[in-house]
């Protein structure tokens, strides 16, 4: 750069002397000046990985304490979850259940509904219809998740009620179905912009060969586009195991280790919420049993997180 | 004839789905109107001066909201303050200045992962870290700073999306009359882009102002009966930080709290609280709207 500047030819040399010896300047400063913010941007990027220390780092700290008072076995093996009890149990299988039946409900619901959503605002509605759909649609994520247990256990819990005699008031079915309904746009606007991004041509292929919106878009559109969908269903299935205040509001308190959807039971993150309620001392048990569940959460959502990137790896299409 | 037959049955499923899809479509949005039908039906008569104004308290009827969206603000504005500046500035480095390597990789790998950590998680980071470790008391600047470690992601995010929207020649022009890369990137890319990064931190805003198990785990009480002192006084020196380090509360939680008591007159507060709460996310989902309808308008490069 600087080499290129130099005035070496009789015509550069007409430029007055003090505009040159300001660019020169320039040139020699700012580079130190671009160092230093290059630097510090570089520092904020770093940052990320600090926070994912930070959470590693805490959640396996806090558990090593608690696994030198608690066994893998017992951890893994008892059917009762009770650290904050006289006499205290320590399995983890009853919260786990409890995720795995609420998060199955809200699949159930959200999977179909969003991917039917998601296929008929990319393949059927009209351009208009579409773009005033989508922006709705995502109003339903912005609902705290608070409200939404608001609603699952004071409007649809006395509708399953009724449909489903004999449920408790606290029950996963009705955690779920509202967890689904949350789910929803995350899913179908995902898996939409993965269906758009599949060329027109595959779409004129299938409609040369006599195929109808519909086949077309199942059988053409739906697997050229797996890979972005399949982002899709893993971004749900992880907000679903980590949903906080809908199962803690709507699902039970009770750690119970069932796979029955119309009993009430505590999830892993619904656990944590009840515990932090109470006055834990910093080297109790029950203060340690809340990081050994939150490492048992982390390390479910990381896999299934690792899992999706492979999958997105493994199935993408490139057009 | 046959073959007629065969195309009117492939029109007729081509229907039947689209009404489908309308029927999913209707049955999700309808949620939305019946949450917010049923809140207003029961929390709209509650909200009056006094519920905005009052502490909590263990009447139901005399209990308000005061202490919670004042809560509310102060955690957000220490949560946009820490993450806005931090994330843009990381989100500049991925998209303008990271060179193609394996620290790069990571780093965004990393950045993916933790926009998928379930928001409890950063909770228990922040109670193991800031409160036990860093010796924070369960403060505002405890709770903000928890808030924004979870925005961070989505900051980024959009602040890399609405970079990568600029054209390369912009760049190439502004290199090519011999401005720096850090003046292409202030005089240039963040003000075309501020748009799109506001967007995106309005979006982060509305998700921290929901949060509300992350805020639990940390502590955060739920009967705060007092005001933190103001940030502004008369006396010198004049601007008091006292705020960051006093307890909090906020809407999500008070809500929480009001929830989870038996009596029917607290779910009428719930259900008001959950109101206000809902407003507020709502209208900044609104304004996010508005705004990236308003650049798409505008900007056409």
């Amino acid at each position: 750069m600087s080499s290129t500047a130099d005035p070496s030819t009789p015509a550069t040399q007409v430029a007055s002397l003090p505009q040159r010896t300001n660019v020169k300047r320039r040139a020699a400063k700012e580079p130190l000046l671009d160092r230093i913010i290059e630097l510090l941007l570089f520092l904020a990027g770093v940052s990320s990985v600090a926070i994912t220390l930070g959470i590693a780092g805490t959640l396996v700290f806090e558990s090593l304490a608690f696994f030198r008072e608690v066994s893998l076995v017992q951890f893994f093996t008892d059917h009762l979850w009770t650290p904050l009890f006289a006499d205290p149990h320590f399995g983890i299988m009853p919260l786990v259940s409890g995720t795995l039946v609420t998060t199955g409900v809200a699949l159930l619901i959200a999977l179909p509904l969003g991917t039917i959503i998601a296929i008929y605002l990319s393949e059927f509605a009209p351009a208009g219809l579409r773009e005033g759909i989508k922006p709705l649609l995502e109003l339903l994520s912005a609902v705290p998740t608070v409200v939404y247990g608001y609603f699952a256990l004071q409007l649809v819990s006395p509708l399953v009620q009724k449909i489903v005699p004999g449920t408790p008031a606290f029950n996963m079915l009705s955690a779920g179905i509202v967890m689904g309904i949350m789910i929803v746009p995350y899913v179908s606007s995902l898996s939409e912009d993965a269906l758009r991004a599949v060329p027109m041509l595959l779409r004129e292929g299938a409609y040369a060969l006599g195929a109808n919106r519909l086949i077309t878009a199942v059988k053409v559109v739906y697997p050229a586009a797996i890979s972005g969908i399949a982002s899709a269903y893993i971004l749900g299935i992880s907000r679903a195991i980590g949903e906080t205040m809908i199962v803690a509001i709507a699902a039970g308190t009770q750690p119970n280790l069932t796979l029955d959807p119309r009993e009430g039971a505590a999830t892993i993150t619904a656990f944590i919420v009840q515990a932090s309620l109470g006055d834990n001392p910093h080297d109790s048990i029950g203060y340690k049993s809340i990081f050994a569940a939150g490492l048992v959460l982390f390390l479910i959502t990381l896999s299934i997180n690792i899992f999706g990137h492979w999958l997105r790896k493994r199935f993408r299409e490139a057009y | 004839m046959d073959l007629r037959k065969l195309v009117e049955r492939r029109k007729l499923t081509d229907r039947l789905f689209a009404a489908l899809g309308i029927c999913c479509v209707l049955i999700a949005l309808l949620t939305l109107v019946v949450l917010m039908g049923d809140l207003a039906r029961q929390g709209l008569s509650r909200i009056d001066w006094q519920f905005m104004t009052s502490f909590p308290s263990r009447a139901a009827a005399r209990a308000g909201i005061l202490s919670a969206w004042v809560g509310s603000l102060m955690i957000m504005l220490v949560t946009v303050i820490t993450a806005v500046p931090l994330g843009v500035a990381a989100g500049v480095y991925l998209e303008e200045y990271a060179p193609k390597n394996r620290l790069t990789t990571f780093i965004e790998i990393n950045i993916s992962n933790l926009a998928g950590v379930p928001s409890i998680v950063y909770g228990l980071m922040a109670l193991g870290l800031f409160i036990y470790q860093l010796g924070m008391n369960r403060s505002t600047l405890a709770g903000g700073l928890t808030l924004a470690c979870l925005i961070l992601p989505i900051v980024i995010v959009a602040t890399r999306e609405s970079l990568r929207t600029i054209p390369s020649n912009i760049r190439e022009a502004a290199f090519a009359i011999g401005a720096s890369k850090w003046q292409v990137v202030s005089h240039h890319l963040l003000p075309y882009s501020a748009g799109g990064i506001a967007t995106g931190v309005i979006i982060a805003t509305s998700r921290a102002l929901g949060e509300t198990a992350p805020l639990i785990t940390i502590g955060a009480l739920t009967f705060i009966a007092f005001l933190p002192p103001p940030p502004v006084m008369s006396e010198p020196p004049f601007v008091s930080f006292q705020w960051l380090h006093d307890e909090f509360t906020v809407l999500p939680i008070q809500m929480f709290n009001w929830v989870s008591r038996p009596q029917p007159e607290f779910q009428v507060n719930a259900a008001a609280a959950g109101l206000v709460l809902v407003a507020m996310t709502l209208s900044l989902n609104g304004a996010a709207i508005w705004l990236r309808y308003r650049m798409r308008k505008r900007i056409k490069w």
